[in-house]
């Protein structure tokens, strides 16, 4: 049987091949990459009936033109972005049939930054190192660790789960999109910061500067001064918020550098970094205070709502 | 009896174990240490155990893993680790063509050390490096201490794009770049030596707690 796949007829602003992440090899200094809004990855994979390992595409801003070239079932997620089939509007957070031939066009986004587009089977590029997630910064990933351009042809695999398939989405269990913004929780620490620093860090709207990317987002607004500024390399969480001399703080995301020498005022929490992945340049971000125990609940409760059941409209 | 470290919360998925802060033979060795019997225990829910100069952070699935259990085992690794063996890591020389077009910046360290790039050249090479860690990107290792004089500091502006092999200096830093990559280190050589690949084994050439030198030489250089 010829095997399906999908064609990239034009790529977008940046669309990348994502799994759940590379894990195991930061010791190496191999980033972990993987999805921006894990969430919206995972629910996508559901959607279709996927193995949660399955690579799918992140879709950046400015979607891509794609083929299908065979039958396959496909499932949008993520940011609201107008999208059409062979011109028929294609509705979000289900999953959708699409003919051998038919062509998926992206149109104007109404809110969040990134999509995600799982495929029955998964993305079946040659992994690297375990994973299908691209980093795109250190350029290692599939395809050489590079975005996606015009001419890709990526095979359809058959990475599929045995659990049922998801079919009813309850929007309302689900984190919205940032409007215009987001405030997302932190835990303070590792780094030592005075009270009035921490203060200014709760009470402050920031920007999302214009040089933001998947390695971090460059916050600009007040300064938070008192820290250790410069201090010993060590490895950097995703959701590190390190302050650098400037004390503008940078957000660190999914193509992060394994370590780094700026002190870290706090880490957004695990539940709340699909909220930030959704976030662009323009955007306001904003920060409250949580503890351990909150930051699991939390976590528990997005899970849960990633694992709906399935159900009748 | 953990003396001298803290365990600390870096966000709800991952611990950090700081030692004292310095860049020091014996803490590195004991932070080495104390990822090496902490991954030997295998717990549960551990998705990655990095070593910095000072630090070993364990990163963990926050609803599989049982954090408790895990500040335990951290603990007690470090405990087992006082008073680790400081050099008992191999010897690489690493042959490097310092000056010219393979090292720009080189000038510009002997400027801030007033003295001659011959004179800058001996200073760096004549040290044997400690590998301290391993991070920025895949294979780049952190190499000190390098000697006060030329020990300049990073530049304001990273290059656009460091060749691969660069050697370079940041402070009491330095280190090889594995690939071409944006950098802000002063590069005053190369090297041809493969530092990372992962077609390969070992995939990183260097790991912590190994030592380099480097070997000024002129012409092509190879992997040994």
């Amino acid at each position: 049987m010829k095997r399906r796949s999908i064609r990239i007829v034009k790529p977008g602003l940046l669309t990348t091949v994502q799994d759940e992440g590379r894990w195991g090899w930061q010791h190496l200094g191999v980033p972990v990459a993987g999805p921006m809004d894990a969430g919206s990855l995972r629910l996508a994979n559901r959607l279709v009936g996927n193995d949660p390992r399955a690579a799918a595409l992140e879709i950046t801003l400015i979607g891509p033109e794609l083929q299908f070239d065979g039958d396959v079932v496909v499932a949008l997620t993520g940011a609201d972005v107008e999208a059409t089939l062979d011109g028929r509007p294609v509705p979000r957070r289900v999953a959708v049939a699409a003919a051998a031939g038919s062509i998926l066009r992206f149109g104007p986004r109404r809110r969040g930054a990134r999509a995600y587009l799982a495929v029955r089977g998964g993305i079946d590029v040659e992994p690297v190192a375990g994973s299908r997630a691209t980093g795109v910064a250190a350029r290692f990933g599939p395809l050489g660790g590079r975005p996606l351009r015009s001419g890709d042809v990526l095979p359809v695999g058959d990475l599929i789960s045995e659990e049922p398939v998801w079919q009813v989405v309850d929007e309302s269990r689900l984190p919205p999109l940032p409007e215009g913004g987001a405030t997302v929780r932190l835990l303070w620490g590792p780094d030592e910061f005075p009270a009035a620093a921490r203060e200014r860090l709760l009470t402050a709207r920031f920007i999302v500067s214009i040089d933001s990317n998947r390695m971090g987002y460059r916050l600009e607004g007040p300064r938070l001064v008192g820290g250790g500024g410069e201090q010993l390399s060590e490895a950097t969480p995703i959701g590190s918020l390190q302050v650098p001399p400037s004390g503008q703080p940078i957000l660190l995301m999914a193509d992060r550098q394994t370590t780094g020498g700026y002190a870290r005022i706090g880490t957004v929490i695990t539940a709340d970094l699909d909220l930030a992945g959704q976030l662009a340049p323009g955007d306001w971000i904003a920060f409250a205070p949580c503890d351990r125990a909150e930051a699991i609940a939390a976590l528990r409760a997005r899970r849960a709502t990633a694992d709906l059941e399935a159900g009748s409209r | 009896m953990t003396r001298n470290v803290t365990v600390l919360e870096a966000g709800d998925a991952a611990l950090v174990a700081r030692f004292e802060a310095r860049i020091d033979p014996a803490v590195n060795a004991r932070a080495i240490r104390t990822a090496e019997i902490f991954r030997r225990g295998a717990p549960v829910g551990v998705r990655d155990v990095v070593v910095g100069y000072a630090s070993v952070t364990v990163y963990f699935d926050p609803l599989a893993a049982d954090p408790g259990a895990l500040r335990d085992a951290i603990a007690h690794a470090a405990a087992q680790a006082a008073g680790a063996e400081r050099g008992a890591g191999r010897v690489v020389d690493i042959p490097v063509r310092y000056g010219g077009a393979d090292g720009p910046d080189l000038e510009e360290v002997a400027a801030f050390a007033r003295c001659t790039p011959e004179e800058v050249v001996r200073l760096h090479a004549a040290p044997l490096y400690r590998v301290y860690m391993i991070g920025f990107v895949p294979g780049f290792p952190y190499l000190a201490s390098v000697d006060p004089r030329i020990a300049m500091p990073r530049r304001e502006t990273p290059r656009r794009l460091v060749p691969a092999g660069s050697v370079g200096i940041a402070g009491s830093q330095t280190g090889i770049y594995p690939t071409a990559t944006p950098g802000g280190w002063r590069i005053i050589g190369r090297t041809d030596i493969v530092l990372f690949d992962m077609a390969e084994e070992p995939r990183a050439l260097l790991a912590p707690g190994d030592r380099v030198r480097f070997v000024p030489v002129e012409g092509p250089t190879r992997r040994p």
